[in-house]
């Protein structure tokens, strides 16, 4: 604590506090550019803006960086404090385009020259910059830079996206993209951290400005929401400007910390796409169900007729309430979503469970996670994370294995981008390089669909070498000796020939994660989806047991999350045996209990999952089906099979937003909500329920998911009545402990609360497992795995192994982000990855097409050169439906998750 | 110059035309190998950063954008970082691959204040205009300023220059610099060289002794701000270690040259008193930063710390030395350093001081080369003998680098205190034929400007400072009734202008400003009065706190010389 006297008053100091920040705890403001005064940004001095006069000193001081002294005497109103101040904005101005030709007349740089009451430049305007519009979302206006090296600070410091610079010396400096490329054609990831920084509109959304880079948009009014895309949670401000979204910014949630990424700050607009359902179809009699060649070319009035909400309704639900007088319950089925809300996932699972009488119901997860969950709940009884991603600035090993954070989860990178830099050593294991391998200790690039004898020969390594915590594994788990025994055949010297994994570096990672004082794992699908699934995951439970990496500030396990609610969808019970809070409905006990809260009586006998279902639609033994808001046709493996099986159903009623490919096959399209259209709550990858805000109304007629749910219960006889959202979810806290002391009204309060959450108005548990683990024996659980290969391997007539995945851009299958202009702009087709050596071998140039086969299909698509992709491999987005790469993937399932191999297969390149 | 923003491209718009590639610029492996031949794989670091582009540069003439996209991918480091490093230091030419190659030959023609009363801009469009096949530039003082005008030839520069002794020297290819003989390493050592330091590396000579002697001595820092030698060391000292050391060789002050002097004439002087420097403050190593300008005292420092090695007197590798690449910032102590870690040349603000947090996060001991130069001297012939000299009512020697219309231009070592009429009469053979004396920097272009009759001041530290001017460097330079004292502000305002890091808007956009101003025929003077004060009190450094002095000067001491637009 220090104690100052500024502008005559004598004011206390923190002793973090510089004079800036001393000042602005006690109401006085003085002006700044530079400094963001936010989290992430350091101050930084350089516009001088901020400068004060301290007594005895010659020279003015930058108060943004100064701290304060005892009894130090300060003034920012001195007459030559403000003078200077006042010149440095004369300074500035002399250069900016004229206010009403600007880019942002509302920044704060002209806020503060009104309060300077700056009127009158005296100098000349010496900067001559083109505009810079190559990139479809921002617009770069450098004639109002004032290089205060926000941007630089927002790109390096921030998101650690290294993309912008302060290149070239004293009035010719200026921010560059890359090699002063245009941002469009730079390594720029289009996260917009840019143009949020900016502190004068040099760099702005074009969504604000008209053609001429002149801003012409103000909004009307702004909501507190999140972003409707990846499981990180961003918490995002959304200008709205006559009944449509502008803009929007991060806010500084738990999980991003005012950080976005290009999806969620510029992937708004596909909510006003012209391609939305305003209106409920119903399928012509005249039109029979057959695969579809080409969907961007089929016409809806072909198909469907546009129908009033009533007969549509009627429709619906007498398809489904015939089958189940015809055929019985189990010939129904219904797949929910993990991109609604907590709330729409759980009245959906109770609509089948209770409506329809069947526990057919899935999600995506099952192609995401699903394995992840099942060695979760087998081995530590919890199929969530045991620590958030945030928790990676405590540790000093991050293992990063199976995932691609920077297209993935770009947020959830930013942390672990900033993490590397300050030391913490970041381990990654993926067949694929990407950017963030460069900030990693080590890549480990094996070969693919190796997982199990990698990892087994770290653990070999850990407990041939002694490095496991003895301690730990005696008093906190169970099934070390077994394991110990099936080691011994994993030597990381035999491993190394199976994986391609020098031995010494098997070691040396084994080494520095048992090693560090803190280390955490992070996954992705890349260990999920293989018919090894769960053994990979198994594995990585196993490597946090026996270290006893698990429980505490800067270790744990950590599924990255794929869906903004694939977690929240999962926990509400969108599994086909489990009710909400993973309770197996097998379990006569729950049976009983989840019969006599919803009064209605439910089957007892687990249901089918996502591929499953789709076996028995093929098989005419399921009929009917109820989707809302996921795309099977996309997103399952072996498309030919899910297409002849979608054709098959005698009643599909598709609940969405847009024609999803899956909607053609419909018999009922019910036009929904987007995320941004209706209130909810949602539950990120760190296990914390936030909450989204009804941003604009649903277009036309369409209408929230929830209410549609609603009444579709109570036309199948359900006696159904919430009066509003918050109704619904609290209805669900009454059979999900995982939600104690998470109440509506908290959420709509705090936006925010982890669980689980102790006490009241505590703020949640971000790290579990720390006395026990919630298994019956409270002891985590080591399970031993063997090697098994995946089900279809290169051969002579299919020499490559396929692997698909997400693109940064799009999300999912495309059907929202496909939609948005901003991001179709950046991704517009579709690509398959090679290798430039496998290139040249088949003499293939970038961008030519060719033909990928596999023993399923064929597809044809542009060729990317990838130096992310190791020879030998091919990887394919799955989001174009002009080239679907689930029309390649191979449907062979984990035997315990229920996982397709999504990630490995084989397939021919046809040039 | 003046707005000519450079821009490899020009904008384009709408879809990404490169979705086939990764975004961005992509490495070939063609620029991969040939950098890697150059540099290696393994090992590199990002403080050497600056060190590769030279590497690249020499072999290649210029930096191609192939070869940094392939030097970022082997660093690990971004595009953005290596770009904005190269693209900062005036060295370093960059083309984009699809530009015309440039010729081979790159002449640099000094326009600073000497040189252009020496002809410079002349020369400049003779050459010019003789139609050489060359690439010529304007560059920034090159330390040579008492054999004006000076044109750089590759790394050789020509002397008293003309068109044609430049046009010579390329047809004789006489492109590498001119190394005079210095005192060997051998003569050195016979004359009692290094005793000194092995009897501090004895333990036979305490920090306490050397530490009184140079506080009775009064040795200051003569990099320019004049700080005591002593105390430096005992604030390095008395923050915990490991404590780093370097050294200032970046001379770039216009009108400067005793630094060259000193390292062309006995290097292990300049070697042994940055030992004995280096252990009064137990530093683990020295970086020894020497300007691009000076690339014969490049090659000879490096070529004699090797030696010193190889006679076992120093362990491999304590003493570094690193190419400046033309960045008049990196004199400034905290530029320096973050030039040595291989970035942009900005100075830090402070505090904190690089005493407590300098190279690498560490203390760091940073000196001038003529302050260690006289430690030896003057331990051996004791803190009285320094002392003794002086005059004015000042002690101490000062080594005058003097420059401008005198007769005998060069470094005089004159007791401090000296004024300019002493120092022309008795050292420098009187003004020139026909020059009539009318005023003179004190120190160099940053120190202000002075009248004739002003002649009597002494000439040193503090003395100054009344007259809204100071000592620095001891870079004098002696006007005449020849040169428009208008332009010569102008010329000192451009200096700064070009030499700005660019980093605080009163030192980037004030020193643009106040040239756009000065250079129009009536000045605005309460503009610039006003503007010049914001320099001096807001800016982060002694550059564009200093910037306006030859401003504020002509303004003062020079008011017929300019015109207010009134009668």
């Amino acid at each position: 604590m220090t104690e100052f006297k500024l502008n005559g008053k004598i004011i206390k100091a923190e002793d973090d506090d510089t004079i800036w920040t001393a000042a602005k705890n006690n109401n006085i403001e003085i002006p700044h550019l530079c400094h963001a005064n936010e989290v992430g940004y350091e101050p930084n001095g350089n516009c001088r803006a901020c400068v004060v006069e301290i007594d005895g000193e010659r020279t003015l001081a930058a108060s943004c960086i100064r701290k304060p002294s005892e009894g130090m005497v300060v003034s920012s109103k001195s007459e030559k404090a403000q003078k200077s101040q006042k010149m440095i904005f004369e300074l500035l101005a002399a250069d900016q385009p004229e206010r009403n030709q600007h880019p942002d007349p509302d920044s704060k740089f002209w806020q503060w020259c009104d309060k300077l009451d700056l009127q009158k430049v005296r100098f000349p305007k010496l900067k001559k910059l083109d505009r810079d519009i190559s990139h479809p979302s921002m617009h770069v206006n450098l004639e109002a830079c004032i290089n205060c090296n926000l941007c630089v600070r927002a790109c390096r410091e921030v998101q650690v996206n290294d993309v912008i610079g302060m290149a070239y010396r004293g009035h010719e400096s200026k921010i560059v993209f890359d090699f002063d490329d245009n941002m469009g054609d730079s390594s720029c990831v289009g996260c917009g951290e840019c143009v949020q920084a900016c502190p004068t509109g040099a760099l702005v959304e074009k969504s604000l400005v008209d053609m001429l880079g002149v801003k012409d948009k103000t909004y009307d009014k702004t909501v507190d929401t999140l972003c409707p895309y990846c499981g990180v949670g961003c918490q995002t401000k959304a200008y709205v400007k006559d009944e449509k979204i502008i803009q929007i910014d991060g806010r500084d949630g738990p999980a991003n910390n005012q950080k976005l990424c290009v999806k969620g700050r510029f992937g708004f607009d596909y909510i006003h796409n012209d391609g939305r359902l305003t209106k409920p179809l119903i399928r012509k009699k005249s039109s029979s169900k057959n695969p579809i060649l080409n969907y961007d070319k089929a016409n809806i009035a072909d198909y469907f007729r546009e129908a009033s909400w009533e007969e549509a309704m009627e429709l619906a639900s007498k398809g489904f309430s015939d089958i189940i007088i015809k055929d019985g319950s189990k010939s129904l089925c219904g797949f929910g979503s993990a991109k609604g809300s907590n709330e729409e996932a759980y009245l959906f699972q109770k609509l089948v469970r209770t409506a329809f009488g069947t526990n057919n119901v899935d999600h995506c997860t099952r192609l995401c996670h699903a394995s992840s969950v099942a060695a979760l709940m087998e081995c530590v009884g919890s199929g969530a994370v045991s620590a958030p991603f945030t928790a990676i600035k405590d540790s000093d090993c991050a293992i990063i294995i199976g995932a691609r954070p920077t297209v993935n989860h770009p947020v959830a990178a930013t942390y672990f981008k900033n993490a590397a830099k300050k030391g913490t050593k970041i381990i990654i294991i993926d067949p694929r390089k990407n950017e963030m391998s460069r900030l990693a200790y080590k890549h480990i690039a094996f070969k693919p669909g190796s997982d199990v004898s990698l990892l087994n020969a770290m653990i070999y390594t850990i407990i041939e070498e002694e490095l496991y915590d003895k301690q730990y594994v005696s008093s906190m788990t169970e099934g070390f000796e077994e394991l110990k025994k099936k080691i011994k055949n994993f030597t990381p010297e035999e491993m190394s020939d199976i994986c391609k994994i020098d031995a010494e570096d098997i070691r040396d990672i084994a080494r520095v994660y048992a090693k560090s004082s803190k280390s955490i794992i992070f996954w992705g699908m890349g260990i999920s989806q293989h018919i090894h699934g769960t053994d990979n995951s198994r594995c990585l439970i196993t490597l946090a047991l026996i270290t006893g990496h698990i429980g505490r500030p800067g270790t744990g396990l950590h599924p990255l999350r794929g869906q903004n609610n694939v977690q929240g969808a999962s926990d509400a019970g969108l599994i086909p045996m489990v009710f909400p809070d993973y309770q197996p409905v097998e379990n006569d006990k729950n049976h009983s209990k989840m019969e006599n809260f919803w009064s209605s009586k439910l089957d007892p006998n687990n249901g089918l999952t996502v591929v499953e279902i789709m076996h028995e639609v093929y098989d005419k033994k399921i009929k009917g089906m109820y989707i809302m808001g996921e795309n099977p046709v996309m997103s399952d493996p072996d498309q030919n099979h899910t297409i002849a099986s979608m054709c098959k159903l005698k009643h599909l009623v598709v609940q969405d937003i847009f024609m999803t490919e899956t909607a053609w096959y419909a018999d009922i399209i019910l036009p929904a909500s987007a995320h941004a259209e209706k209130n909810g709550s949602y539950t990120n990858t760190n296990r914390q329920v936030q909450m989204g805000r009804q941003v604009v109304s649903p277009p036309g007629e369409a209408r929230q998911d929830l209410d549609i749910i609603i009444d579709l219960a109570k036309r199948l006889g359900q006696n159904w009545s919430y009066d509003s959202v918050g109704d619904v979810f609290n209805e669900m806290a009454q059979v999900m402990p995982s939600l104690n002391n998470i109440t509506w009204e908290r959420l709509e309060k705090e936006g925010s609360v982890t669980y689980p959450c102790e006490i009241e108005d505590g703020p949640g548990s971000e790290i579990v497992f720390t006395q026990n683990f919630p298994t019956t024996s409270g002891l985590g659980k080591i399970v031993p795995t063997s090697i098994i290969s995946p089900h279809e391997t290169p051969d002579k007539d299919f020499p490559f192994v396929l692997s698909t995945g997400r693109l940064l851009e799009h999300w999912h299958t495309g059907s929202m982000t496909r939609k948005s202009e901003s991001l179709d702009l950046l991704a517009p087709e579709a690509i398959v990855s090679m290798n430039s050596h496998d290139m040249r071998q088949l003499g293939i140039e970038a961008g030519k097409k060719v033909k990928i086969s596999t023993r399923r299909g064929t597809i044809e698509l542009k060729v990317k050169q990838d130096w992310e992709i190791p020879s030998g491999m091919l990887f394919i987005p799955f989001c174009f439906s002009e080239a679907p790469a689930n029309r390649l993937t191979n449907p062979q399932l984990d035997p315990f998750g229920k996982i397709p191999e999504f990630k490995y297969c084989a397939a021919s390149v046809i040039v | 110059m003046g707005g000519g923003y450079k821009t490899l491209n020009k904008p384009g718009s709408g879809r990404r035309k490169k979705s086939y590639f990764n975004r961005g610029r992509q490495t070939d492996k063609l620029s991969l190998g040939e950098v890697i031949d150059l540099i290696g794989s393994d090992g590199l670091k990002r403080d050497l950063l600056i060190e590769y582009l030279h590497i690249i540069q020499d072999k290649y003439t210029y930096l191609q954008a192939r070869h940094l996209r392939a030097l970022a991918d082997l660093m690990k480091i971004s595009m953005s970082e290596v770009y904005e490093v190269a693209s900062f230091y005036a060295h370093f030419t960059i083309l984009d691959d699809k530009d015309k190659a440039i010729p081979d030959i790159t002449l640099r023609v000094c326009e600073s204040l000497t040189c252009e009363l020496f002809g410079a801009n002349d020369l400049y469009n003779d050459l010019i205009g003789s139609g050489i096949n060359a690439r010529i530039l304007k560059a920034p003082c090159m330390g040579r300023c008492d054999k004006a005008p000076v044109v750089e030839v590759k790394h050789h520069h020509v002397l008293s220059a003309n068109k044609e002794k430049v046009i010579n020297s390329i047809n004789n290819k006489s492109f590498k610099p001119d190394i005079p003989n210095f005192i060997t390493l051998e003569q050195y050592i016979i004359d009692g060289g290094y005793s000194l330091l092995k009897k501090i590396k004895d333990g036979a000579i305490k920090y306490e002794e050397v530490s009184q002697v140079f506080n009775k001595a009064g040795l200051r820092g003569l990099g320019g701000a004049g700080f005591p030698a002593y105390k430096k060391w005992s604030f390095v000292r008395s923050y915990e270690g490991p404590r780093l050391m370097c050294i200032n060789a970046d001379e770039g002050e216009p009108g400067t040259f005793k630094d060259k002097y000193y390292l062309e004439k006995d290097p292990h002087r300049f070697l042994e008193g940055c030992l004995v420097a280096l252990n009064m403050v137990d530093a683990e190593k020295c970086y020894i930063y020497i300007r691009d300008e000076y690339p014969g005292i490049i090659k000879t420092i490096k070529e004699e710390i090797k030696k010193i090695e190889n006679e076992k007197i120093i362990k491999i590798g304590l003493l570094e030395v690193r190419r400046g690449a033309g960045a008049y910032i990196c004199g400034e102590e905290s530029a320096l350093i973050e030039s040595v870690e291989g970035k942009r040349g900005i100075p830090r603000n402070r505090p904190p001081y690089v005493a407590q947090v300098g190279l690498f996060g560490k203390p760091t001991l940073v000196h001038n080369v003529e302050t260690v130069y006289w430690i030896r001297q003057i331990y051996e012939k004791g803190s009285d003998w320094f002392s003794s000299y002086g005059r004015n009512g000042r002690t101490g020697l000062r080594s005058f680098s003097v420059s401008g219309f005198i007769k005998s231009p060069g470094v005089k070592l004159a007791p401090a205190g000296i004024s300019v009429k002493e120092l022309i009469e008795e050292y420098c053979d009187g003004m020139e034929e026909g020059h009539k004396f009318i005023g003179y920097l004190p120190g160099g272009a940053s120190g202000g400007i002075l009248p004739s009759n002003m002649d009597n001041i002494p000439l040193d530290f503090d003395t100054l400072q009344p007259y809204g001017c100071f000592i620095g460097s001891a870079a004098v330079i002696i006007l005449s009734d020849k040169f428009d004292m208008k332009l010569v502000g102008i010329n000192l305002m451009k200096f700064f202008e070009d030499e700005s890091c660019g980093q605080c808007t009163p030192c980037r956009n004030g020193t643009s400003m106040a040239v756009k101003l000065m250079s129009r025929e009536n000045w605005d003077l309460s503009l610039l009065k006003e503007l010049a004060d914001t320099m001096t009190s807001a800016s982060i450094c002694g550059l564009g706190q200093a910037a306006s002095n030859p401003l504020i000067s002509i303004m003062k001491h020079f008011p017929e010389y300019i015109s207010n637009g009134e009668e």
